[in-house]
């Protein structure tokens, strides 16, 4: 069975965007009205981040909002029940991206379940072990329905990128540079490292995450690119501007065009 | 094969802890450790040279010291393995030695780590600045406070000392502003570990340093007593350094008794408190599986101990398997039993402790010793840096 991810890019789409935001930030319960919005706005994919004590890929703009997120109370549990209805009014792709610890105390099993029942469509886990994938979660997640989108970096050599390209699913996480989110980068390095991935002629689509923040980060990866992730930048303007409808909807604008 | 309690399987295990759950941006970094550093650590010029330095600079061998009044007291035998002798003034030296020797034949130039105490952050100075390396300490800013004499000795070593402002700004987060660090310096960056924590091979890495503690044991019990191994070992355990030292070459030896001591804060239950193997479940902090302290939901807890080196909410894998598996005995000590041991320490046997190895004394009272046994304690670090907090405790006292 394709899930939604592998539908959209069935469709060949050019440029897809997919946007990151905290689960419960910056209130409890914005989770469904910023989904809403975005899935308005003309988003490809959302990506929502399980917030937790220590998020170790994660620059200082994505942890001051899982602080934040946990203070409000939020938990892996509560954003189940959020999500509950989730495939009641929107058929974009989410994907949860978290780490591999408050999923482990959840179960994992009853984690892939519940995201399953929710209609989510695959996890981001950075911290999860290719070895411990293979050896135990990967048939969890095939039976769930789930995709399972790994990373890679401009580091990872070309043998080690193709084994988290069989081990993908969905998408594969290219990392702009080997660094936490929310970070400058020097983009022609970055070219050059997508071109290597492009001649690859990999199985999955490529996204590119880690430094893009504006339209012309977004452009310029997405040349050599399926798509790309935007989240230290997002969650910079929920902590500017709230969850408001016209500001979320430029912001989408400004970036992927009209 | 007979499955050992002193080294991990291939992938990094001790039983069912240990690994390597890391982002994909340490990869390569941690597999380059991995793949390297046993050759390196056999090779004989890293071995001479290692050695030569923990003769020479570190000041090895330490004294196994037969603390006489103390053995009174308790009527038997007590052995203090004296790591507060080291330079720097605790055993944390020995691995910061040997990682800045693998890192330099790793081509690295730039020295991060991450300190509690700060015993880990000065050895590591200290060593960077005998080889001209660059260093950066990360330290909690709450430890920063309350260890203010060792955040100068770094300092004045030429290190770099950044506060760790997130959390609940001590050792947990200063771990997690250092790998942060590595994460975004992948080239030319080593990140020293103190403690046997961390994703494979650090665990490993960190106690086969450190294992030079009970190598040394092992010859004065044998020259000086006559046998080949103690009836127990006792050391403190935060992350479990010095007690993966001190007990290393005892771990596969049955007879032997292995007695680690957490630090029980106000008292185990009391939620304040740092008992990891008391109130942990398996989970994942730092990079491997262990026993963590966190809530239902997997949100990793703050801790308490009065001894910043101990103020951890995790246990090295190696320690985590001792526990679950029964091979090691644990203990633990709050506050004020190891505020008290270390006055008893320093006012029978002339020596002032760390108030981390303090833990280890303060459990004696709780203990049935034969007459004849002989137990080795590891003395891991002396009490100059916790002047500031005895000298409280001195001042209630006098009121």
């Amino acid at each position: 069975m394709n899930s939604r991810i592998q539908h959209l890019f069935d469709q060949h789409p050019k440029r897809v965007l997919n946007v990151y935001f905290t689960a419960g930030y910056p209130h409890l319960d914005s989770t469904i009205e910023i989904i809403k919005q975005l899935d308005a706005s003309g988003v490809d994919l959302i990506e929502i981040g399980m917030p937790y004590s220590d998020p170790l890929a994660d620059g200082p703009i994505i942890q001051e909002s899982s602080s934040k997120a946990l203070s409000n109370g939020m938990s892996i549990e509560l954003l189940f029940k959020q999500l509950s209805a989730l495939r009641s009014f929107t058929s974009i792709p989410v994907v949860l991206m978290g780490y591999m610890n408050p999923v482990l105390q959840f179960g994992f099993d009853r984690f892939c379940q519940e995201a399953s029942k929710c209609g989510i469509d695959g996890l981001i886990l950075p911290d999860m072990p290719v070895i411990e994938f293979q050896r135990t979660y990967s048939s969890v997640l095939k039976k769930n329905h789930l995709n399972m989108v790994f990373l890679v970096t401009p580091e990872t050599p070309e043998e080690r990128v193709r084994l988290l390209d069989r081990c993908s699913s969905g998408f594969l996480y290219a990392v702009s540079s080997s660094s936490t989110t929310g970070k400058d980068k020097d983009f022609s390095r970055v070219e050059q490292y997508l071109s290597k991935l492009k001649s690859y002629n990999l199985s999955n689509p490529i996204l590119v995450g880690f430094g893009i923040h504006n339209a012309d980060t977004f452009n310029a990866v997405t040349q050599l690119a399926d798509g790309a992730i935007i989240g230290s930048a997002f969650i910079s303007i929920l902590t500017n501007k709230g969850v408001d409808p016209a500001t979320i909807n430029d912001f989408v604008k400004s970036i992927k065009g009209n | 094969m007979q499955k050992l309690f002193s080294v991990p399987d291939t992938d990094g295990y001790y039983g069912e802890y240990g690994g390597a759950y890391i982002p994909e941006m340490l990869f390569q970094n941690v597999e380059q450790l991995k793949e390297q550093y046993l050759d390196i650590m056999s090779d004989d010029s890293f071995k001479n040279e290692f050695n030569a330095l923990l003769k020479d600079y570190v000041g090895r061998p330490t004294p196994l010291f037969h603390a006489k009044r103390l053995s009174e007291k308790y009527n038997t035998t007590l052995l203090l393995k004296r790591e507060d002798l080291c330079h720097t003034g605790a055993h944390k030296i020995n691995n910061t030695v040997g990682q800045v020797l693998l890192a330099q034949r790793l081509g690295k130039k730039r020295i991060i780590a991450e300190t509690g105490a700060g015993q880990h952050g000065v050895a590591t100075a200290t060593v960077c600045a005998l080889k001209g390396l660059e260093c950066i300490v990360y330290m909690g800013e709450k430890d920063m406070q309350r260890q203010q004499p060792n955040v100068a000795r770094m300092q004045m070593l030429g290190a770099k000392v950044i506060p760790a402002t997130s959390g609940s700004k001590t050792l947990k987060d200063a771990t997690n502003e250092a790998i942060r660090d590595w994460i975004n310096n992948p080239i030319d960056t080593h990140y020293i570990i103190g403690s046997v924590v961390g994703p494979h091979p650090y665990p490993d890495m960190v106690a086969r340093f450190q294992s030079i503690i009970s190598q040394e044991i092992i010859a004065q019990l044998s020259s000086e007593y006559g046998v080949k191994s103690p009836t127990r070992v006792m050391a403190c355990v935060g992350g479990g350094s010095n007690a993966a030292g001190a007990f290393y070459h005892f771990l596969d030896q049955p007879n032997v008794e292995i007695v680690a001591v957490e630090a029980a804060g106000h008292g185990v239950h009391s939620g304040m408190s740092a008992a990891t193997t008391q109130l942990g479940v398996t989970g994942i902090l730092h990079g491997s599986k262990s026993i963590v302290m966190q809530t239902s939901d997997g949100q990793v807890v703050e801790p308490h101990s009065i001894s910043a080196g101990l103020d951890y909410p995790g246990i090295g894998p190696m320690h985590a398997h001792l526990f679950s598996s029964g091979r090691g005995v644990f203990m633990s000590a709050t506050d004020e039993e190891a505020m008290k041991a270390a006055f008893e320490v320093s006012q029978l046997e002339g020596i002032i402790p760390a108030l981390e190895t303090a833990h280890a004394f303060a459990v004696l009272n709780n203990m049935k010793f034969g007459k004849e046994d002989l137990t080795v304690i590891c003395l891991s670090g002396r009490g100059d840096k916790d002047l500031s907090t005895y000298m409280s405790e001195l001042k209630l006292k006098q009121s």
